[in-house]
């Protein structure tokens, strides 16, 4: 029986719609095991993640965000992920220089063909952010439920 | 330097190269200087200052300045002058209506550092080699440039102007020996423990007044996202912890690549927050992960945040630890 007060981390992973969403499609119908505790929200690009998203996906509560995008060179538009790189290398960068737990925020590439990768990534980043505990130091009162 | 600079505003203004000058004011105090336009020569008599105390940035008001009609003459400060370029880069301000002139700046101070260092009763200050004569009330003090000038000027990177159609007094160099780093290094050997308690203690204090974005060259947007129009009221007073965390973070994110480090954010924000250390970050990271890059130096290169190369370090440098 699972114990009902083990936390359970809530994870939002942005995941880019032509590479990294259709490996998550692939990881499910592979059948692979990754937990339900992440929550995937689909974007056109890994570009079009605001550093705000990220900000604004802690604020409402989640413990851990991991972007995923097409491998550098495989973007669907071209450089989409390149800009993405330098700006997710700065700002994660920035979050762990006022404290907050660097683990807590990740990029990993994963392609349409990479089903595995998405469920290992998944899991080993799941089980980096339950370890860590629930997300106390970017957290706003006003959104815990 | 005042005198030579209010001859040569006069000037410009009486054989028509300009209409206005963008300059500074003295207020009620010695110390509280503001930013001013001037449009006659009574009005430069009246008002027109140049001292120690002239730390304002004037490059912001240009934006609109430039855009008004007739050309506006503008005294810059070296530091001054970064911000000018980039915001030429930027296209916000239109360089044709602009005549420059460079001044010579030695480092300035301010009120508060005086006051901070027990001088009362100020009422006039000038630099002298490695030191700072105060008038006061109470007779004349002395004190060394390390004790008076603002935190920003004891590491300021540059005394050379990067632009002007003229210039005013002797040209500096740049100080290649700036150590204004030193500061975000101490902060990065600490542990994040550390690190997370100083932040809380710094930004738990900021009132969200706005000052700083109102202040920042780089924070020139015609709308802002933390201006929210259709609220009725105000986005003041930050609720939370979260929100002056966001507030900061964005602000500084918004600003990566295009701060030139005038340190104006930390100048004005009336909770003494050391703002510049936020934005000092991302210039060492630029410059440790993407190359030696400073804003304002040019008007032609591309910012950091919009190029990028084929092998850019991978984001994960930031857990996984390595140069920083």
């Amino acid at each position: 029986m699972q114990d009902v007060n083990q936390f359970k981390p809530k994870i939002v992973a942005f995941c880019c719609n032509w590479c990294s969403y259709a490996g998550a499609d692939l990881a499910g119908t592979n059948r692979l095991q990754y937990p339900a505790d992440v929550k995937i929200i689909r974007v056109p690009c890994s570009c079009r993640v605001n550093p705000m998203f990220i900000l604004r996906a802690f604020q409402r509560g989640a413990d851990g965000v991991i972007l995923c995008g097409c491998h550098p060179g495989d973007c669907h538009y071209t450089t989409g992920n390149y800009y993405a790189r330098r700006r997710m290398t700065l700002l994660f960068s920035m979050l762990d220089y006022l404290g907050i737990e660097k683990q807590r925020t990740r990029v990993e590439w994963v392609s349409a063909a990479e089903g595995a990768k998405f469920a290992a990534t998944m899991n080993e980043f799941v089980a980096a952010v339950t370890q860590l505990g629930p997300n106390k130091r970017l957290e706003d009162l006003r959104c815990k439920n | 330097m005042q005198e030579l600079m209010l001859a040569k505003a006069k000037e410009l203004l009486q054989n028509g190269t300009v209409n206005r000058v963008l300059g500074w004011q003295a207020g009620e105090f010695v110390y509280d200087i503001t930013p001013a336009v001037f449009e006659s020569e009574q009005d430069l008599d009246a008002g027109f200052v140049y001292n120690e105390f002239c730390g304002n940035n004037l490059s912001k008001y240009l934006i609109k300045e430039s855009r008004k009609e007739g050309k506006v003459l503008a005294f810059l400060k070296p530091c001054d002058t970064y911000s000018f370029n980039q915001l030429i880069k930027e296209h916000r301000i239109i360089r044709e209506n602009v005549y420059v002139i460079g001044v010579p700046c030695e480092g300035k101070t301010d009120g508060e550092t005086l006051k901070s260092k027990g001088v009362k009763g100020i009422l006039g200050a000038k630099s002298e080699g490695d030191e700072l004569i105060i008038d006061t009330l109470y007779g004349e003090q002395r004190l060394s440039k390390r004790d008076a000038l603002t935190a920003r000027c004891l590491t300021c990177k540059s005394k050379k102007h990067v632009v002007y159609d003229e210039l005013l007094g002797e040209e500096g160099e740049e100080v290649p020996e700036n150590h204004r780093f030193e500061e975000v290094e101490k902060l990065e050997a600490m542990t994040p423990d550390e690190r997370f308690a100083f932040w809380r203690g710094e930004l738990s204090r900021c009132i969200r007044c706005n000052a700083c974005r109102n202040v920042c060259p780089a924070c020139s947007c015609e709308k802002c996202v933390f201006d929210n129009p259709a609220s009725g009221i105000s986005q003041k007073a930050a609720a939370d912890s979260f929100e002056e965390n966001m507030f900061h973070i964005i602000r500084a994110f918004h600003v990566a690549g295009r701060c030139t480090d005038c340190g104006e954010c930390s100048r004005v924000c009336p909770q003494n927050i050391p703002l510049h250390l936020l934005n000092r970050k991302f210039i060492k990271d630029i410059d440790a992960f993407y190359g030696e890059y400073q804003a304002g130096e040019d008007t032609e290169s591309r910012a950091p945040l919009t190029n990028f190369t084929y092998d850019d370090v991978e984001p994960s440098i930031v857990y996984k630890g390595g140069k920083k």
